[in-house]
């Protein structure tokens, strides 16, 4: 993108332009609705990223509330798959794993007492952090070393996974831990929990959606009657998305808009589509902390379970029944994730909770909503040390 | 979730491509992801994978949508300064 | 239990990293098992404020010390190499103290088996560095580990210089200070992840790594006692500085992100990476906190002197609630303010 282009997408008069009309429709959404604050929904950690990174939520008016939803696949990635690359890693098995991944929390149980890879590393374990599949193929192709590649990420990722494994690319001693989960489902399951508040909008997740395309947003507008944008990731975009759903409202029309089209198409990316449907089946997966959720991840099919991490080295993966709930007691990750509770709700955050002790994983994880609400003190910190110092 | 940046497609090899990401920033990314990729599309690419292409042609409408939509409100006078008082400029800084 | 059991039990890469874990590392255990009467010589500065060097009085000003490890991988890069990285930083540590660097010494650790060839580069990059900025070797030590125990080599350079005048302590920055970057942030920590393997690019940034002694050594003739904090942002950036300062001070820096120089393609492979690039190593840009009333001629002074990219970045306010001392703010292009926090943990690249 040229830089003019994002000049005019990041800042200046356009911003002052979208927020004045933010604040013109913002009142008259509440009136439409009947109820204060407006719930806006993202389901994109790269979303969230741009609204913490540019401080919008600094710049809403307060019957807007901005709430993160389940947008981060790492952090639900399930404590038993973590566990299970962190003993694999000293075992002598060479595990690479996306940067993100590389600090997620496990149980805690492997090794007496090692909780990610990171750690693991530290310990001894054998672990490379990779920006991408590509780097993992050719080092595991030139090394011979037996390896696995921790799979993490929702459909934008999934690809990543699928085209190597249907196009061959895949050496004989790399398998995969295959921990995809689907966007569609846990929305659903969102919108269900939040029966009693409602979103009143969605910031569908823009990039989820060059996979998937705009149409698997249908549901959200047809089957809950809620305003969906799926938008960019620059500054102007998110705050296109509020304005359009702030819009939406106040007339009571809900509707699907595309506003991130330079990326998104309708039907979104057939080959990518094409190759994920090759290579895996959708089935009922775990959420850390919320348990199975029905056809929601995927798994790969028999005639590529070759390269499932899990089969070549004899682990079982729990099923539903023998699902055990994996938050410490007492946590309220799960809800925090769902933008359900908010950090502050929970009884443990900042008492037996802290950075320095954390005891659940969306306080561990640096980039779990409690890590950074205890780090920030939570959403408006910034915005009152600015009006304590007389800035605006 | 999913990181997405755009880049340049300088050269196809089967099912790898080697990308630009903006000044000579240049790496190889897996492109068998995407139908039909060749050297001159805008990609966006996530972990190193080519997702979709980017359409300029979409671009160039919204910048043009945002500067009309600019260009309305600044007709309006009273909105003009209510967008102009907040949030005001840094009063710090060069 | 103590804390670091509970929360560590082994040291990770992170501890090294130059952020907030290598900061609990010093404050949690190393100045721990020291009395507080210990932390400093009478009269100067050292374990209390921790800053870029020592103090120590002496007739007319003080002496400056300074030590430091160096260790990159690749030990050469886009730029330089370990031994210019060394000299370097131990040149830029003496002077953002205010000091004029006179001598230094080493200690280097080599792995059996390693290229002498390799060793002399380094070495003649470390000594002319030193010399051509008019710094003596006056000392050191050299010693080999078997093979596999240590990676390549490592140096730990000490750095002395001394204080003509009043010295720049990091705890004298004050609310109405303006903050000043003297040039492109971030360039040496792109570089070094770029040269890494798996996830390495093409990337034709090079390393900035060199002694400030040009920029800081004029400053220092016309400025010193308004130049009231120094530093150069090197492991943890920029954010970890400005965090640093205000929790010294009980501050709050506010800086304007339109205003900060990074190199666009810095930017892009951050972005790529979903780093940021304000948590990137520079090794060749002071960052300075200077009084108000002299802010614009010193920014002045800098372009004069060939830093053309010097930049007024922020300025230090006094928190109107104590809660709010220590934080710093950034106000993004787009007009918003968050919290810049400072960087944790290993740089990582990210997909989401």
């Amino acid at each position: 993108m040229s830089g003019k282009a994002l000049a005019l997408l990041r800042g200046g008069p356009l911003v002052n332009a979208i927020l004045a009309k933010i604040r013109e429709l913002a009142p008259k959404a509440v009136e439409a609705v009947g109820q204060a604050p407006i719930k806006i929904m993202d389901f994109c950690g790269t979303h969230e990223y741009t609204i913490t990174h540019y401080g919008l939520r600094s710049l809403m008016p307060p019957e807007v509330e901005l709430v993160a939803g389940p947008g981060c696949p790492v952090c639900v990635t399930p404590a038993f798959y973590v566990d299970t690359a962190i003993k694999l890693s000293l075992e002598g098995v060479r595990v690479y794993t996306y940067g993100d991944a590389y600090k997620l929390p496990g149980s805690g149980r492997p090794g007496g007492g090692i909780r990610s890879l990171e750690e693991a590393r530290a310990a001894g374990g054998d672990v490379v952090v990779v920006y991408s599949i590509l780097d993992a193929i050719r080092r595991a192709s030139r090394e011979g070393k037996d390896s696995v590649f921790l799979a993490v990420g929702f459909e934008t990722t999934a690809p990543a996974t699928a085209a190597p494994v249907v196009r061959g690319m895949l050496p004989s001693n790399l398998t995969i831990i295959n921990v995809h989960r689907l966007t569609p489902p846990i929305m659903r399951y969102t919108f269900e929990r939040h029966r009693e508040n409602p979103i009143r909008g969605v910031i569908a997740p823009g990039h989820v959606s060059t996979i998937v395309g705009a149409k698997a947003w249908r549901f959200v507008v047809e089957d809950y009657g809620i305003p969906t944008v799926v938008a960019g990731f620059e500054p102007v975009d998110v705050l296109l998305a509020v304005m359009e759903i702030l819009r939406q409202l106040s007339r009571g029309e809900p509707m699907l808009v595309n506003e991130y089209s330079r990326v998104v198409t309708w039907e979104g990316n057939r080959t990518a589509q094409k190759m994920i449907a090759e290579c895996c089946d959708v089935v009922d997966a775990a959420w850390r902390g919320i348990g199975f959720v029905p056809e929601s991840g995927l798994a790969f099919r028999d005639k590529y379970r070759i390269h499932d991490a899990l089969l070549q080295y004899g682990i079982r993966e729990p099923g539903p029944d023998e699902w055990s709930y994996d938050l410490p007691p007492g946590c309220r990750c799960a809800e925090v994730t769902l933008g359900m509770a908010r950090p502050t709700d929970c009884p443990l955050f900042m008492k037996v909770c802290t950075p320095g002790t954390p005891y659940g994983p969306c306080m561990v994880s640096s980039e779990g909503t409690c890590a950074v609400w205890a780090r920030f003190g939570g959403g408006g910190l910034a915005e009152e040390i600015a009006r304590g110092i007389g800035l605006k | 979730m999913c990181l997405g940046v755009p880049a340049l497609v300088k050269a196809v090899r089967g099912d790898v491509a080697l990308v630009d990401f903006g000044d000579g920033v240049e790496r190889e990314v897996l492109g068998a992801t995407y139908e039909d990729v060749k050297p001159g599309d805008i990609v966006i690419v996530h972990a190193g994978v080519i997702i979709e292409k980017l359409k300029d042609e979409k671009l160039d409408e919204l910048l043009r949508m945002l500067n009309e939509f600019r260009e309305d409100l600044e007709k309006k006078a009273d909105e003009l300064l209510r967008s102009l008082s907040y949030p005001s400029e840094p009063t710090y800084g060069g | 239990m103590t804390w670091f059991i509970r929360m560590w039990k082994r040291v990770t890469l992170a501890h090294g990293a130059g952020g907030r874990e290598t900061k609990e590392v010093i404050e949690r255990i190393i100045r721990a098992l020291v009395p507080r009467e210990y932390w400093t010589v009478k009269g100067g500065t050292g374990l209390d404020i921790l800053d870029d060097s020592a103090l120590i009085p002496i007739d007319n000003g003080y002496l400056a010390v300074t030590i430091d490890s160096y260790t990159v991988k690749p030990l050469f890069f886009p730029g330089g190499d370990l031994g210019v990285l060394a000299a370097s930083g131990t040149i830029n540590d003496l002077l953002m103290a205010g000091a004029r660097p006179l001598a230094a010494l080493d200690a280097v650790i080599v792995e059996e088996g390693f290229e002498f060839e390799k060793l002399l580069t380094i070495t003649r990059s470390y000594t002319e560095t030193l010399y051509k900025h008019g710094v003596s070797l006056i000392g050191g030590d050299f010693k080999v580990m078997p093979r596999g125990e240590i990676d390549g080599v490592v140096i730990s350079s000490t750095g002395l210089g001394v204080v003509e005048g009043e010295p720049i302590r990091d705890d004298k920055i004050r609310p109405g200070d303006k903050i000043i970057v003297s040039g492109y942030l971030g360039d040496h920590g792109a570089a070094i992840l770029a040269s890494q393997q798996e996830i390495g690019v093409k990337f034709n940034v090079k390393s900035d790594v060199k002694p400030l002694t040009d920029l800081m050594l004029p400053l220092l003739k016309e400025y010193r006692g308004r130049i009231h904090g120094a530093g150069d942002p090197t492991r943890g950036g920029l954010s970890m500085l400005l965090n640093d300062w205000a929790q010294l001070t009980g501050t709050v820096i506010v800086v304007d992100e339109s205003s900060i120089p990074v190199r666009e393609q810095v930017r892009e492979y951050a972005e790529m990476l979903g780093v940021d690039p304000l948590s990137l190593a520079s090794e060749g840009v002071a960052v300075l906190a200077v009084d108000p009333s002299v802010a614009d001629e010193i920014l002045d002074y800098m372009h004069r002197l060939g830093y053309r990219e010097a930049s007024m970045v922020g300025e230090v306010y006094k928190p109107s609630n104590p809660s709010h001392a220590g934080r710093v703010l950034l106000r993004s292009i787009t007009g918003g303010v968050r919290i810049l926090e400072p960087p944790s943990g290993e740089i990582v690249p990210r997909i989401c």
